[in-house]
């Protein structure tokens, strides 16, 4: 049993949830994720580490209520146990000195870009980052962001808190003004398949982080393959982040509504 | 080995058994055939299993059927060396909870293997009345389901005796077959052993994997109570080499590790549209249906329920998925095979039972590729006829392509059931040990020892898929392996 030791909500649908989780405080490194499963009913949930505290042997998780699972999962409470919680899984980022880097964050992507920002600040480079969400409230860990960049940028689509505009307005601003050795993208997969674009018009080589739908997260299944460079590899454990250039989003976006349907059946008897 | 069943063998009851009926007699005796649920029946319920097993009557009546050979080359044939003649002999004389003993000696899970063990290929196959008299053999495997049930139904479960504790910690890495059948020997040899499993739940394959209308959970449940109660610790939710490092645990006082985090890694085609929505592996199809419950509503975890469902492949789990679509609704629910019948993998009991159940077999058939609707999910398949040519490497006949045959087939859910390959999760993490180019762990044969000497390795994580009971082989073997490396090392230690 893995025990919520702190929640704070950021917006009406995102929650941050602070879990008792020792080793895996210990042995998580940037990019890294966790499958968790709230009860014996429950979906195995794959979510981002966004940061970890050793001493206190605790992990950060960022929810959003997208469905019935995740719904749950963000109505927990401190003191709560999550039955099962296993990690850290995936990849860890690869994280070097390379000069400036880019760092695009959208909506609750902002979480697991957190570590990768500190972990490219903490390795000397300079960190340019832009978040982007619809509102000024789905800009989320403003401060442990701003902590670790030398410079951020907001954009927001309404234009409430920041600049008004995509991302990509933000971070065409940033290449245009200097040099960007690398970019890191994470957040929905059309925000990321535009972030890569944008990059691959200038040549900047960017890692984008996938959020694929999965079941065991160890290999096993195959739920969260996806296309880059037109050879299929399991987003599990070949990622979660790939070469952007190579992704094949337009099918990643197809793949994440592969279970549209039964989720809408599954919304609609939860809510009855 | 020859000695001990020679002793056994010349017990005064074994001898007395022997007497009491003529070999001539029990010959001419039909074998027993295994009573089955209803085909029409069974297809409304997942959970339910098929073969029903034996009565005592019919037990006991097979069990006379054994001629208690003095040189019993079943046993030859068995990948953990159950002393098969003992376990029948003791049904035969009705002593069932004794065979289930004897089952035990040598084997962690005696009702799984019951069930799930290809007797046909293997302690039957080697039977005196397969070999000599051209007969049917002796139903071994049904005997063996017999007693373990039994004892499961009886209360009485035994607990084997275990060696007096030798305050030595050793991990078992994976929680399937081999790791098992490794755990239930080191445990009776007085180490302290702690299975780490990546799931939430304990069994590998035999959870996630074996539907339990083959397989029943509370089967497998009551051999895992068994162990635990032998003193073998289970962690749940724990990824050697992840959650904690191979280093960590040694810190922790491990001193040596068996690796059987077995073939988890699925195969596919690579032909277009294979990544649409609706095409799945038989792992992800049938770990949402058997580990996560979700053909049942109470359950968050969703599965595709296709009306015309294309399994790929002819092994097991192909069987598996196929019964399993026909059993979540599926109005047509089709074996693509590009061999014929004749060179399935499969059991010849699992495709009877398909058959029985009206799945349809396409036999000599492939997919070429996958085409979908607006919305990326798969809506039909282009498959080719082959044909049977020359035998290849693995003795079985070629299939080559009929040139022009192509042609499509309406489906919603594709599972693509055509093998698997070695998990590189837990060996990623160990650089330096030696793995083949196909990423299995190589180890010498006899001792399932690696290149890492504190490190073992069996099951399909070596082998590459296989089936349960060859994993439980090599769990032995290595349990011998490393208690042999652990004592002389502790030994020189102590000098």
């Amino acid at each position: 049993m893995y025990q919520i030791v702190q929640k704070e909500q950021f917006s009406e649908n995102v929650v941050k949830l602070v879990v008792h989780a020792p080793r895996i405080a210990r042995s998580r490194k940037p990019g890294h994720f966790i499958i968790l499963r709230i009860d014996e009913k429950g979906e195995r949930i794959p979510l981002t580490i966004a940061e970890a505290n050793i001493e206190a042997g605790t992990i950060t998780l960022v929810v959003q209520n997208v469905g019935v699972s995740s719904k749950r999962l963000c109505a927990m409470n401190v003191g709560d146990q999550i039955l099962d919680l296993v990690g850290p899984l995936g990849k860890a980022t690869h994280i070097s000195e390379v000069g400036t880097v880019l760092a695009c964050g959208g909506g609750v992507g902002i979480a697991p870009l957190l570590p990768i920002v500190e972990g490219f600040k903490k390795a000397g480079n300079r960190v340019v980052t832009v978040l982007a969400a619809r509102t000024k409230e789905l800009i989320i860990l403003e401060k442990e962001i701003r902590q670790w960049s030398d410079e951020v940028i907001i954009m927001t689509d309404d234009g409430s808190y920041g600049t008004k505009g995509l991302v990509t307005q933000g971070a065409e601003e940033i290449i245009k003004r200097e040099k960007v050795d690398e970019c890191v993208t994470i957040g929905p997969a059309v925000m990321m398949k535009f972030v890569a674009l944008l990059t691959q018009k200038y040549e900047i080589p960017t890692q984008a982080s996938l959020n694929a739908i999965m079941v065991d997260g160890t290999g096993m299944c195959g739920a969260c393959r996806a296309s880059v460079g037109g050879q299929t590899k399991f987003t599990c454990i070949d990622g979660p982040e790939f070469n952007a250039h190579q992704i094949d989003f337009d099918e990643l976006i197809l793949r994440l509504g592969g279970y549209k349907a039964e989720e809408k059946q599954a919304w609609e008897r939860a809510n009855s | 080995m020859k000695e001990y069943l020679k002793i056994e063998r010349d017990q005064e009851w074994r001898d007395q058994l022997r007497k009491k009926i003529k070999n001539k007699e029990r010959t001419t005796q039909e074998r027993v055939s295994m009573t089955s649920l209803d085909p029409m029946e069974r297809i409304k319920y997942q959970d339910r299993e098929v073969n029903l097993g034996l009565n005592m009557e019919q037990a006991q009546r097979e069990a006379s059927r054994c001629m208690d050979c003095v040189n019993p080359t079943c046993i030859e044939g068995c990948p953990v060396s159950i002393n098969i003649p003992k376990f029948i002999k003791n049904i035969e004389r009705g002593e069932v909870l004794e065979a289930a003993k004897t089952l035990k000696e040598t084997s962690a899970l005696p009702a799984v293997c019951g069930r799930v063990c290809p007797q046909e290929k293997q302690c039957e196959a080697q039977c005196f009345y397969t070999l000599k008299l051209k007969k049917e053999p002796v139903a071994i495997g049904y005997l063996e389901r017999f007693a373990a049930d039994f004892e499961q139904q009886s209360g009485a479960v035994s607990v084997p005796e275990t060696a007096p504790k030798k305050q030595v910690k050793v991990a078992a890495i994976g929680s399937g077959p081999a790791s098992l059948s490794f755990a239930g020997d080191m445990i009776k040899l007085g180490y302290d052993v702690t299975v780490f499993e990546a799931l939430h739940e304990v069994g590998g394959v035999l959870k996630y994997g074996i539907p339990e209308f083959r397989l029943p959970n509370h089967v497998v449940d009551v051999e895992l109570e068994s162990l635990a109660k032998m003193g073998v610790k289970f962690e749940r939710n724990f990824i050697v080499g992840r959650t904690a490092s191979f280093d960590d645990l040694k810190a922790e006082g491990y001193q040596a590790f068996f690796v059987a985090s077995g073939a988890g890694l699925p195969r596919f085609m690579n032909i277009p549209g294979e990544n649409y929505n609706g095409i799945l592996s038989s792992n992800e199809y049938l770990t949402r249906v058997n580990l996560m419950n979700a053909a049942k509503e109470e359950f968050d975890t969703p599965v595709l329920k296709g009306q015309n469902v294309a399994v790929i492949g002819g092994g097991n789990t192909a069987m598996d998925s196929v019964r399993t679509a026909k059993r979540l609704g599926a109005e047509r629910a089709m074996i693509i095979y590009r061999r014929s019948r004749e060179e399935m993998p499969a059991r010849v009991e699992e495709v009877l039972h398909a058959e029985e159940e009206g799945i349809e077999f396409l036999n000599l058939n492939n997919p070429v590729e996958y085409f979908a609707d607006e919305n990326g999910r798969v809506s039909k398949m282009r498959v080719q006829r082959m044909e049977l040519g020359e035998p290849d490497a693995s003795g079985r006949r070629r299939p080559v392509v009929v040139e022009g045959s192509e042609y499509d087939i309406p489906v919603d859910v594709v599972v693509v059931a055509i093998g698997v390959s070695p998990n590189p999760l837990v060996p990623s993490e160990l650089p330096e040990l030696k793995v083949s180019r196909w990423g299995t762990i190589e180890v010498d044969p006899e001792t399932m020892q690696s290149s890492k000497p504190e490190l073992f390795a069996g099951g399909d994580i070596v082998r590459g898929g296989a089936t349960v009971i060859l994993a439980m082989g090599d769990g032995r073997k290595a349990a011998a392996g490393m208690h042999k490396y652990l004592s002389q090392k502790n030994e020189t230690a102590a000098n």
